[in-house]
């Protein structure tokens, strides 16, 4: 899910970029005691612990034997390190796990082009052409963002149904691709809307075609937008979890987060395996999201994936 | 793509201010329509009718099977609503939202400030605030309810080697349904924080420095600095984080389904998970479609009033 409301700086972000560094100074003393910074540092510290500390017990889980991890005695820190787990874990009998895996990139890969295809053209022209209904056109966007595919899945599933297209991938690519359709276009549009129209103008004056200008002098431009979106999408859809889990019954077609949760409630369930599998699902995800971490602190915000 | 020769006819609009002029004529629209239409196909076909399929399966009868045995009016209504546990549901929703929202809000507007502060590593710090953001919630959840199981748990462990808990197999967190309801609410704002927090912290960034430093001058402590500067200035960011907010966790389902799923009963449920407690176990998608609906249009009220208060449009 994702905000729509872009601060005003942003709208000119690509053609003017503002040294992020001297605003940040702003408010900050400029004389702080040694005393005053060590406290902050301890509260990073701290902040920084408590937030990796679940993904850490992950990390360590993932390289413990199973009688480790189930021992009534629980240790901290491994006491062999097996790394094998990682290569094991995938052919456990809970679920089809490598297939999982294929599905979940498939899905996300897919939905986040199709997003791309489909927003890109429409945030160009909503944010360089006049034509009666754009208000109307932009609002329904804005809407959309505010839906989840959890308050609708009923409605899908039986839809999908109908269509013959329940348990496919395509059904899942499209319901990924809908949803997270209007935060990709919200910002790129107000990437568009930031380049100057003296560009390309300058540009058709000099005998451009509109899709010279468009894909040679405003994609260039806009680019930190797409990647933005391309971000926001792509770990949006690899993390979708309730449309999946009605959708998706066969246990092959199902992404991963679906699947992990077969190993809940299990008698003897495993946990190291659970874990190994999560560290590969989620650090990809995270470095992603990491690239564009400029782009949240500077308010193109405009989102959350949960 | 193909149609360019067309919309070469169109004219630019001011789009700089990012404010066009509003156009008239249907040729317009035409030319807009190629430019438009996939998103509005996605729209409509994956979003706007699927609503419509629920609407009208709330009023059908649909058998355990999936065939529609005709209409029954409200019926799937009355089933909704007659249910023992639902008005419980009902009022665990509502605090299932409040305690996530109002949680995750106060400690992002600490961490925001925190965050905006100058000291060294503080990119490092930032950096790991994403995390639980990018990762899956579904994957964070299972390992804390693994944390909590009683014996193997290493929370559990750990909480038994500070003392606090003085059984030493640990506690059943995950057993019962209000200490697993109580957990899922943590988790919920631990997922929270770091959208919450990069929203307030986007609004930090809006803060005028001299309006501050003017106010030191005035001999104002920080405290009233914060919250007769600061805070005001935030309103908008913090609006945002909190309607967003509000739809995410009524909307959230992984969360309660792996922390309080195998519990049997109804005594952690909200009407998310309620939902897919009827598709699921019991596989009554009429009066899951009745109970969508009702949360449909809750959501629907709350879009409202983030229209209404945020005002989106105003920056088109």
């Amino acid at each position: 899910m994702s905000t729509a409301t872009l601060p005003e700086q942003s709208t000119h972000a690509p053609a003017v970029p503002r040294p992020p560094v001297k605003r940040k100074r702003r408010y900050t003393e400029d004389q702080v005691s040694a005393g005053k910074v060590a406290w902050r540092m301890a509260a990073g510290l701290a902040v920084l612990l408590i937030f990796i500390l679940p993904y850490l017990i992950m990390f360590f889980g993932s390289v413990k034997s199973k009688s480790e991890i189930r021992s009534v005695d629980p240790t901290y820190l491994p006491t062999e390190w097996r790394w094998e787990n990682y290569i094991t874990m995938w052919s456990t009998p809970e679920t089809p796990l490598v297939q999982n895996l294929v599905s979940t990139i498939i899905i996300s890969v897919c939905a986040t082009l199709l997003v791309l295809l489909v927003a890109l053209p429409a945030a160009y022209y909503t944010a360089r052409f006049r034509f009666p209904g754009r208000m109307v056109f932009l609002f329904l966007v804005i809407v959309t963002q505010m839906l989840q595919p959890a308050v609708l899945t009923s409605g899908l599933f039986r839809q999908f149904i109908t269509l013959g297209l329940s348990d496919t991938w395509l059904a899942m690519i499209l319901v990924n691709a809908a949803f997270n359709l209007s935060f990709a276009v919200w910002i790129m549009h107000s990437f568009f809307a930031g380049i100057p129209k003296e560009v390309d103008e300058a540009a058709q004056i000099d005998g451009a075609s509109r899709l010279t200008v468009l894909f040679r002098i405003n994609l260039p431009l806009v680019w930190p937008g797409i990647v933005t979106a391309i971000v926001f999408t792509f770990v949006a859809c690899w993390n979708e979890f309730a449309a999946s889990l009605v959708i998706l019954s066969t246990d092959g077609n199902q992404p991963l987060s679906v699947a992990l949760t077969k190993f809940v409630g299990q008698y003897e369930t495993s946990w190291h395996y659970v874990f190994g599998v999560s560290i590969v699902a989620i650090v990809p995800v995270v470095v992603l999201f990491m690239l564009i971490e400029k782009r949240l602190v500077g308010g193109l915000t405009a989102g959350s994936v949960k | 793509m193909s149609k360019t020769t067309k919309q070469k006819t169109s004219i630019p609009a001011g789009a700089a201010t990012g404010r066009p002029r509003s156009g008239t004529g249907g040729k317009d629209l035409l030319d807009a329509l190629p430019w438009i239409a996939p998103v509005l196909a996605l729209i409509v076909g994956v979003v706007f009718f699927p609503a419509g399929v629920m609407f009208y399966n709330s009023t059908r009868d649909i058998s355990q099977s999936g065939i529609d045995k005709g209409p029954v009016g409200f019926d799937n209504y009355l089933e909704v609503f007659n249910f023992a546990y639902f008005w419980p549901i009902f009022g665990r929703t509502i605090i299932w939202v409040i305690a996530v929202v109002v949680l995750t809000v106060l400690l992002s507007l600490a961490l925001a400030q925190l965050l905006n502060k100058a000291f060294p590593g503080r990119q490092l710090v930032r950096l790991a605030v994403i995390v639980p953001w990018a990762a899956s919630v579904v994957m964070t959840t299972m390992v804390i309810y693994y944390g909590l199981e009683p014996y193997f748990g290493i929370i559990n462990k750990f909480l038994v080697d500070i003392g606090l808990i003085d059984t030493p197999e640990g506690f059943g967190w995950t057993r019962n349904a209000d200490t697993a309801f109580a957990w899922s609410i943590v988790i919920a704002v631990f997922v929270s924080l770091p959208f919450t927090t990069y929203t307030i912290l986007a609004g930090l960034q809006g803060v005028p420095g001299d309006a501050i430093e003017a106010a030191k001058m005035d001999g104002a402590s920080p405290s009233r600095t914060y919250f007769s500067i600061v805070l005001p200035q935030l309103r908008g960011a913090i609006s945002v984080a909190v309607l967003i907010n509000i739809i995410n966790v009524f909307n959230s389902l992984p969360i309660l389904k792996v922390m309080t799923g195998s519990i049997p009963g109804y005594d952690a449920d909200t009407i998310m998970t309620m939902i897919f407690k009827y598709i699921q176990n019991q596989h009554k998608i009429d009066v899951a479609s009745a109970l969508s609906v009702v949360a449909f249009v809750i959501v629907i009220v709350i879009v409202a009033i983030y229209v209404k208060v945020v005002k989106p449009m105003k920056e088109v």
